[in-house]
């Protein structure tokens, strides 16, 4: 007994001091693959079975835990992805608040992250946070430019009651007062209500032009079939994160007409060659379409695959500083990914600066319109 | 607010309470058989939707190589126990449950070209998730059925945990909706009533009657009330309290898959949707004392309207105002009840 459990402290003492001798590149993941978050998570997990295991000719290593969408576990994910794994960077999460959860041990730690959800934290938190998804104030400003050329005068709004639609609420509010248009009201719902009936109908007596639902995925569909239900003749604007094939196979013909703004790789076989994403948009969705069946890619899968995009043209630059697996090498993959210019990725491309940790500009964003049960692009 | 939206909310208020209703007469008649605090209840609900979902889309569930499963984990016990010097008596009646239904039912549903029929698909979706119930209660209660309440609670929280997780591997993370049965709309009024409400409504009222047929009539149903009134007793006279456990928990079973079959054309339905609606049904259980049936389908009706009267005026307040309905009810219970210890 005792023999066993020293060989099995030998073999671990070996497993690490291996570790220290080949110094390659470890990223840890921490990704939402369990719990509420899993329709983001999982096929996030899935892009980093696509990845290539050399960056700069550097062996690169990827540790992918499940934070079961829980910011304790998520939090308890990172310590031992810094402590035990010596990650040099991290990646995660997918949902808002543990991607938080994880920028706090990044923060700490002194470890570069990229979050795969447009976050929201204090600047002095954020100086090790990068986000790949787009801003949700970018997403909103295209909805709120359509709604005015559109005519619209008065707009309901019906949200996730979490910090997903707690953010789109604060980033779409300035946008739309400034654009001279009213707020009729605003309601919540919850992920896995069964009803909406209640929200709708106060939406409704508000008898607004529009209406924005802000929800990601198949339970963006529930107050989309309620206003189809009641009789709502007006626009209806969905959100980025409602993007994938489940939203239109639930919500089925409800979902006509509803005009979203989304990564130009969504209807990347529509969009025009001189989006300089295009090319790596469309070689990726080839790829996971290949390992996970037709229909497959969701907008999610190109987060992270931006993430790993941002890394590997930051690390030949970092390399050159250090070793991995230091505290230096660390700052020094920071300071690329924050003086990289013009990285070109699957949903746009980045262009980071010590006071912009998203990155993204006009060119990562397109309308689209659900006609016959496909995503159409708007104004083409 | 104008008398319109009020009643809509209350049809839809009435709606939701129904099939509340049926989730909270299953907690009450589980507790009082085999006092088995039943939090996956609501996961029957998810299980049976989803399972009519993929059925819809031509897929073979999950569900069924769960039931599969079940039944060898079930047989092996059932061999090893007869290996072990226990009587043989009825192992093949066993075997014939456990493995010959499963293995039948597995060929049945692989090798049978898929059926457009939507009661096919509920008869089907039936088939397979309802047994999984009383496999159930032979794997994970019948072992520790004697234990103490606390202790058959944290079982019935760690299946609750592992079928969410499981649910999450057969039906993936995104959420469904079926066909509806009724394709219609009735004008009552002002109120329009779609024809899906009208089937929730009636399927609800009948099931409730045909509960109440079968406690106040039958001789099985007589026996179940006795086991729930003296396990004790209703053994003495020759009725076996494995039996009752196993036949409760087919009842619920059934009830789950039911209300998921039901309420899946109205509305979408996850992996993890079951603990939510298991759990308003469990507050209206409360409000019925988890022993008083009619006393807990009114108080589901009251959970589904003040649901979705609080969803009109402050939605972002809707689960708070559900549930902190449990603690004047709890207040008002024990001001008005004695209590009992159980001797434990």
């Amino acid at each position: 007994m005792k023999m066993s459990k020293l060989a099995a402290l030998l073999s671990t003492v070996a497993l690490f001091s291996s570790q220290a001798v080949f110094a390659d590149i470890t990223v840890g993941v921490s990704l939402s693959s369990t719990g509420p978050g899993a329709s983001l998570g999982i096929p996030q997990k899935n892009v980093f079975a696509l990845l290539p295991n050399k960056i700069g000719g550097e062996a690169v290593k990827y540790v992918v835990l499940d934070d079961a969408t829980d910011p304790s576990v998520a939090t308890k994910n990172a310590r031992k992805l810094v402590s035990e794994d010596k990650a040099d960077v991290l990646v995660g999460s997918s949902t808002t608040p543990a991607a938080i959860a994880l920028s706090e041990v990044a923060f700490e730690s002194k470890t570069p992250q990229l979050a795969l959800s447009p976050i929201s934290i204090a600047a002095d938190r954020s100086h090790w946070v990068f986000r790949t998804p787009q801003n949700n104030s970018l997403m909103a400003g295209a909805i709120v430019e359509h709604m005015k050329a559109s005519g619209v005068k008065s707009v309901g709004f019906i949200g996730f009651s979490d910090a997903y639609g707690e953010d789109w609420l604060t980033a779409v509010t300035p946008m739309l007062a400034k654009a001279g248009i009213k707020l009729a009201a605003v309601e919540r719902y919850a992920r896995n209500d069964t009803s909406v009936s209640g929200q709708v109908l106060k939406l409704l007596s508000s008898r607004p032009d529009a209406v924005l639902i802000v929800g990601s995925g198949s339970p963006a569909a529930l107050p989309q079939t309620t206003l189809f239900e009641r009789g709502f003749k007006g626009q209806i604007y969905q959100t980025h994160a409602a993007v994938n094939q489940s939203f239109l196979s639930v919500a089925g013909k409800a979902a006509e007409g509803v005009i979203m703004p989304v990564g130009p790789v969504v209807v990347n076989a529509q969009i025009d060659d001189s989006f300089p994403s295009k090319k790596v948009g469309a070689d990726l969705v080839a790829r996971y379409e290949e390992k996970y069946g037709a229909g497959s890619f969701v907008p999610f899968v190109g987060h992270a695959y931006d993430a790993w995009r941002l890394i590997e043209a930051a690390v030949p630059l970092a390399l050159k500083k250090a070793k991995p697996g230091t505290p230096e090498f660390r700052a020094a993959l920071r300071d690329a990914l924050e003086s990289n210019k013009d990285v070109v990725a699957s949903h746009g491309v980045y262009n980071m600066s010590a006071t912009d940790h998203f990155g993204l500009d006009r060119r990562a964003r397109v309308l689209v319109r659900v006609e016959g049960g496909q995503y159409k692009l708007l104004g083409k | 607010m104008d008398l319109d939206i009020a009643l809509i909310l209350t049809q839809d208020g009435i709606t939701s309470g129904a099939v509340y209703a049926l989730l909270a007469l299953a907690l009450v008649l589980v507790f009082s058989v085999t006092r088995v605090i039943f939090i996956p209840q609501g996961e029957f609900v998810a299980y049976g939707a989803l399972t009519m979902a993929m059925l819809q889309q031509g897929k073979v569930p999950g569900t069924l190589w769960l039931l599969v499963a079940m039944g060898v984990c079930v047989a092996a016990l059932d061999l090893f126990r007869v290996l072990r010097g226990a009587s043989s008596d009825g192992l093949a009646s066993s075997l014939g449950w456990s493995l010959g239904y499963p293995l039948l039912l597995a060929a049945l549903v692989n090798f049978l070209p898929a059926s457009d029929s939507l009661l096919v698909q509920a008869a089907l979706t039936l088939a397979i998730v309802v047994p999984t119930g009383p496999l159930l209660y032979r794997l994970a209660f019948q072992p520790v059925a004697e234990s103490p309440v606390l202790v058959l609670l944290i079982v019935s929280v760690a299946i609750h945990v592992s079928m969410v997780g499981l649910g999450l591997l057969f039906f993936g993370a995104e959420g469904a909706r079926t066909q509806p049965f009724l394709d219609a709309q009735f004008a009552l009024g002002s109120v329009s009533l779609s024809g899906q409400q009208v089937w929730v409504l009636l399927a609800s009222a009948g099931l409730i009657v045909a509960l109440w047929l079968f406690f106040g009539r039958s001789l099985y149903g007589k026996a179940l009330r006795a086991t729930a009134l003296n396990r004790n007793g209703a053994r003495l006279m020759g009725f076996s309290p494995v039996f009752a456990g196993k036949l409760t928990f087919l009842l619920a079973a059934f009830i789950g898959v039911l209300s998921g079959i039901l309420i899946a054309p109205v509305t979408t339905i996850y992996y993890d949707t079951g603990f939510l609606i298991g759990l308003k049904g469990f507050v209206a259980a409360i409000i019925g004392g988890l022993a008083s049936f009619p006393v807990a389908a009114g108080g589901a009706l009251l959970v589904g309207i003040l649901e979705s009267f609080s969803s009109f005026w402050a939605s972002a307040y809707k689960e708070v105002f559900v549930f902190t309905l449990i603690i004047p009810v709890l207040v008002w219970r024990s001001l008005t009840s004695h209590h009992i210890e159980e001797d434990e």
